[in-house]
């Protein structure tokens, strides 16, 4: 079990081993840093490359379609066949553009999505940096996309591009703050900033004390995820590239191998905020039975699905209804979460500790329902002539 | 919040029962997977679909049913039919055309001609993937591309091809008795010469 | 709900929807200026699918004309033939033999159910609904295209109503198979409607959007589905009681906002309604000739067709609203005067009076809940 649990780590210490034979002990922390770099560098866009099939499967499957099955058995070699078509394709530069921007924002917009992957704790002791500000080296560095976001929308010369540029960054420093304001709480109970020692708090029963099976821990998993969906720019919040309204959005002029890096930054983005979600709520690797890692993948992918289910069964909001949800429902009710949170942790006795927690979220749900009811569906009735 | 949630259940359960659910195409039944694995899988063709005229014959291509009566050329909406009638050594009108053309980029499988013409020589076909590399000359199609003999016909469209073999026989015979009631005209050829 | 756009001291922006747009449905565009994501001003611009219809009609036989009405509106090739064919048999004052008026109908009711499926998929797209409800949509659509292609000899260009009747008598058992296609069609419904009528994000998206008063809705002649959500009680199927339409049973249903959800919901209810009057109609077909004989004589020769002179107006409840054939015969074997009532182009002469104030977004699903197609709207 312990075997089957630290191979990878046991297999990167093996190599260390083998190096130290015949290098001086700095090279072997290169050595070290190069492995976890390399791990990363080759499972991120892999993950892409196959979160695309599992999106086009997925989605296929939904909609009693097939989805791919030409290149490869289930067509597992789509991705390959696509990358060829990607990177074969000729690559325009709007005339207007902004030329270096224009190249640099696909670029840019990859970075931070392959750098967050430093501090995602795949497996026990499976992380390739513990930072002990990891959370907030995440959230800080997936707010980059913004930028890059914008910087791509800006130089295309376009208008679509610009409007989806727009509407990109009133998303995402909108989505930003409750995001932020739901990772709270999983920060109160586990007193740290570091995803490994979030997830080890998580540690009891077995591996199955995990922050969602408290009240306040199941409505945070709700809304950081709600938010998380909204940051990597799926349904139902895809309004910045809102294909029936702005074309593409920001990356309607982009085509080649520098949309595919739009794609890859997307895809790895929806990786990593599903595996934040599984390791600040889900309890991360822990579980029983299973290697840690196998657990980490199991919710990290459980989480992938979702997003793709969303997918393929909502219809987005419209730009004002998406603020609307950010400011007007989120954001106060991550307040009152974090509220809920402290006082779970400062009253003693099961009941209390449910009852007034779960009470209070509800009655202040409730109130917000109440105070967004102008903006609420209603009710109708049709009359039938004779 | 309920509504979404019983949508997604809704995306779910299609989900699974596409697993689990055998894929039929061409079923009547609500719901399930319908994909047909086009190239290598077909549909039954319809018996009455039409795509594209061409031009019957009996049994060799020379004596095709055509009288170059241009009924079809006239009738045809987007005028896509093109015929010059054939002339024999002397310059007199043959009943055959030299010329039968049809412009497949101009024709709209309207069936028209087939409904117009009376000497049932031009039916619709049942040939759908068509392709030219260009977009002038490979797709105008010649008398020789439009010959097709009765046989495919029946093969095509069986119950028509009975009822139209049925319709001739009893022109033909309709012929003959006439022809027999009248007295032959001196100058007509004995049938056995 | 929308408040009223307020007018900040920056320049407007002037985006182009279109022609080359993937929801405009077709070749349309719509010249939108922008405050912000506010619509100030929309000019829709027309005429890319221009095909001078009328005028090709006005040269060419009565029946010429019959194949080019399916590519009027090509989602509804039946309704098309079928308002034609009124307008002609009004013209030339035709008998149509009773299992024709049947199967007419049924074939008016099935192009209904293609159509409103298949609009309120496009809507879905538009919505932004990733493909899911117009798969769905298309599923069943399926099912009756190939009906039609059973039938007609074409799935979407049918080409198959003759004045004073048919083309051809229905093959046989295909009866049963329109039966137990109809069977389905509620089941079918119920999974659409539990999927999106209740759908929040649905409901919020398309209530209080686009609002077509009932006074604009008479003043601008909206007419079809789009008149009924704003609670105008108009159904040619009840007014004229063309064809047997007057011995049926069905109900009209009318919305009382006039907003996208009630223009979608309207085609819901509608479906339904189609349903019940293919339940009877099909129940009680009788057996007979499709064709007056008279008009079997033409079969062969459509250009000695000359109707008297004078004038007619046939008109059908298409899909979409009132589709209508104006013409003006001369004696001789072509129409002297051919028009064409459009129900898109007319239903979409009020998309700037419902889009202004509302998002790009709200344009869009707008344009998509007024049902348009582009071959009708540039005839």
């Amino acid at each position: 079990m312990i075997f089957l649990d630290q191979i990878f780590v046991n297999s990167k210490k093996a190599i260390l081993n083998l190096a130290s034979a015949f290098l001086p002990t700095d090279a072997i922390l290169i050595v070290s840093a190069l492995i976890s770099i390399g791990a990363i560098a080759a499972f991120g866009p892999f993950t892409m490359m196959y979160l695309t099939w599992f999106e086009r499967k997925l989605v296929g499957r939904i909609q009693n379609r097939i989805g791919p099955n030409r290149v490869g058995i289930f067509g597992l070699l789509q991705p390959i066949a696509d990358g060829i078509k990607m990177l074969t394709k000729e690559d325009i530069v709007p005339a207007g553009a902004d030329k270096v921007v224009h190249f640099l924002a696909p670029v840019v917009v990859v970075i931070p999505a392959l750098l967050v992957f430093s501090v995602v704790p795949f497996g026990r002791n499976m992380v390739a940096i513990d930072l002990n500000i990891g959370l907030l080296f995440f959230l800080a560095v997936s707010a980059m996309t913004t930028i890059a976001i914008f910087m791509g929308s800006w130089a295309s010369r376009n208008k679509f591009s610009l409007l989806g540029g727009m509407r990109t960054v009133a998303q995402l420093v909108s989505y930003e703050v409750p995001m932020v304001l739901a990772a709270v709480p999983a920060i109160l109970a586990s007193g740290s900033l570091s995803t490994v020692d979030i997830v080890e708090a998580q540690g009891g029963w077995n591996g199955l004390k995990w922050f969602v099976f408290t009240p306040w821990g199941f409505v945070g998993f709700l809304m950081f995820y709600l938010c998380g969906v909204a940051e990597c720019n799926r349904t139902p919040f895809d309004i910045p590239e809102a294909e029936s309204e702005i074309v593409a959005g920001f990356h309607t002029e982009y085509s080649g191998m520098k949309f595919a890096l739009w794609y890859m930054a997307e895809f790895m983005s929806v990786f990593t905020i599903s595996a934040l979600t599984a390791t600040l709520y889900l309890g991360g690797y822990q579980g029983p039975w299973l290697p840690s890692w196998a657990w980490f993948m199991i919710k990290t992918y459980a989480l992938v699905f979702v997003m793709m289910w969303f997918r393929g069964t909502l219809p987005r909001l419209r730009v004002d209804q998406m603020m609307g949800l950010a400011w007007k429902f989120l954001l106060p009710l991550t307040l009152i979460n974090i509220l809920v949170t402290g006082l779970w942790y400062f009253t003693s006795g099961l009941g209390l500790r449910l009852g007034l927690s779960i009470g209070i979220l509800l009655v202040s749900s409730w109130v917000l329902v109440l105070f967004n009811r102008p903006y609420m569906p209603e009710k109708r009735v049709y009359e039938f002539a004779e | 919040m309920f509504g979404v949630l019983r949508g997604m259940g809704i995306t779910f359960k299609n989900f699974v029962a596409s697993y689990f659910l055998p894929r039929k195409p061409n079923s009547l039944e609500t719901g399930g997977m319908v994909t047909l694995q086009y190239p290598e899988e077909r549909l039954p063709e319809k018996e009455r679909f039409r795509n594209f005229p061409f031009l019957i014959y009996d049994t060799k291509p020379d004596d095709l049913r055509c009288v170059a009566c241009d009924i079809c050329a006239k009738e045809c909406p987007p005028k896509c039919i093109y015929i010059v009638r054939d002339n024999d050594e002397q310059g007199r009108p043959l009943k055959k055309p030299k010329v039968f053309d049809i412009d497949f980029t101009v024709c709209m499988n309207c069936g028209i001609c087939e409904e117009a013409c009376p000497f049932d020589a031009i039916f619709m076909d049942h040939e759908f993937e068509v392709g030219g590399p260009e977009r002038q000359q490979s797709l105008v199609y010649h008398m020789d591309q439009l010959l097709k003999p009765a046989t495919h016909f029946a093969k095509i469209r069986p119950t028509d091809h009975v009822a139209i073999e049925e319709k001739r026989r009893k022109e033909a015979e309709k012929k003959r008795a006439a022809a027999q009631a009248q007295p032959k005209p001196p100058e007509a050829k004995p049938p056995q010469a | 709900m929308i408040d009223e756009p307020v007018l900040h001291d920056t320049d407007t922006l002037e985006v182009n929807l279109g022609p080359q747009h993937p929801s405009t449905h077709g070749v349309f565009r719509m010249n939108v200026k922008l405050e912000g994501e506010t619509i100030v001003s929309l000019k829709p611009i027309m005429g890319y699918l221009h095909r001078n219809h009328e005028q090709i009609a006005e040269n060419m036989s009565y029946l010429g004309s019959m194949p080019y009405t399916d590519r009027l509106d090509y989602f509804n090739s039946m309704s098309n033939n079928f308002g034609y064919a009124l307008a002609v048999e009004k013209l030339a004052n035709i008998e149509v033999p009773e299992r024709a008026q049947y199967i007419r109908v049924i074939m008016a009711e099935l192009t209904r159910l293609v159509n409103h499926v298949s609009v309120i998929g496009f809507l879905l797209n538009d919505l932004g609904a990733f493909f899911t409800p117009i798969l769905y949509a298309f599923r069943e659509r399926e099912k009756i295209l190939d009906i039609f292609e059973e039938i007609a000899g074409s799935r979407m260009m049918c080409n198959y109503l003759r004045f004073g009747g048919l083309k051809l008598d229905l093959p046989p058992s295909v009866l049963d198979r329109i039966k137990k296609i109809v069977q389905g069609f509620p089941k079918f419904l119920d999974e659409f409607e539990g999927l999106l009528t209740k759908n929040e994000i649905l409901c919020m998206r398309c209530q209080n959007v686009g609002i077509l008063p009932y006074d604009l809705a008479v003043s601008a002649s909206i007419t079809g589905p789009m008149a009924r959500a704003s609670g105008v009680n108009y159904d040619i199927r009840k007014i004229d009681g063309y064809s047997i339409y007057n011995r049926l049973k069905f109900r009209v249903p009318l919305g009382k906002v006039g907003d996208v959800y009630d223009r979608y919901m309207i085609r819901i209810l509608e479906m339904r309604q189609s349903v019940w009057i293919l339940e009877q109609v099909l129940k009680e077909i009788p057996e007979g000739p499709i064709i007056n004989p008279k008009m079997a004589a033409f079969a062969k020769a459509p250009r000695n067709f000359k109707p008297p002179k004078g004038e007619a107006y046939g008109r059908v409840e298409a899909p979409k609203g009132e589709l209508g054939f104006y013409l003006v015969s001369d004696g001789t074997p072509q129409p002297w005067r051919y028009h064409v009532r459009a129900p898109s182009f007319i239903n979409l002469t009020v998309l700037e009076d419902l889009c202004i104030g509302h998002k790009v977004a709200d344009a869009i699903i707008i344009l998509g809940s007024i049902d348009i197609v582009l071959g009708e709207v540039d005839h």
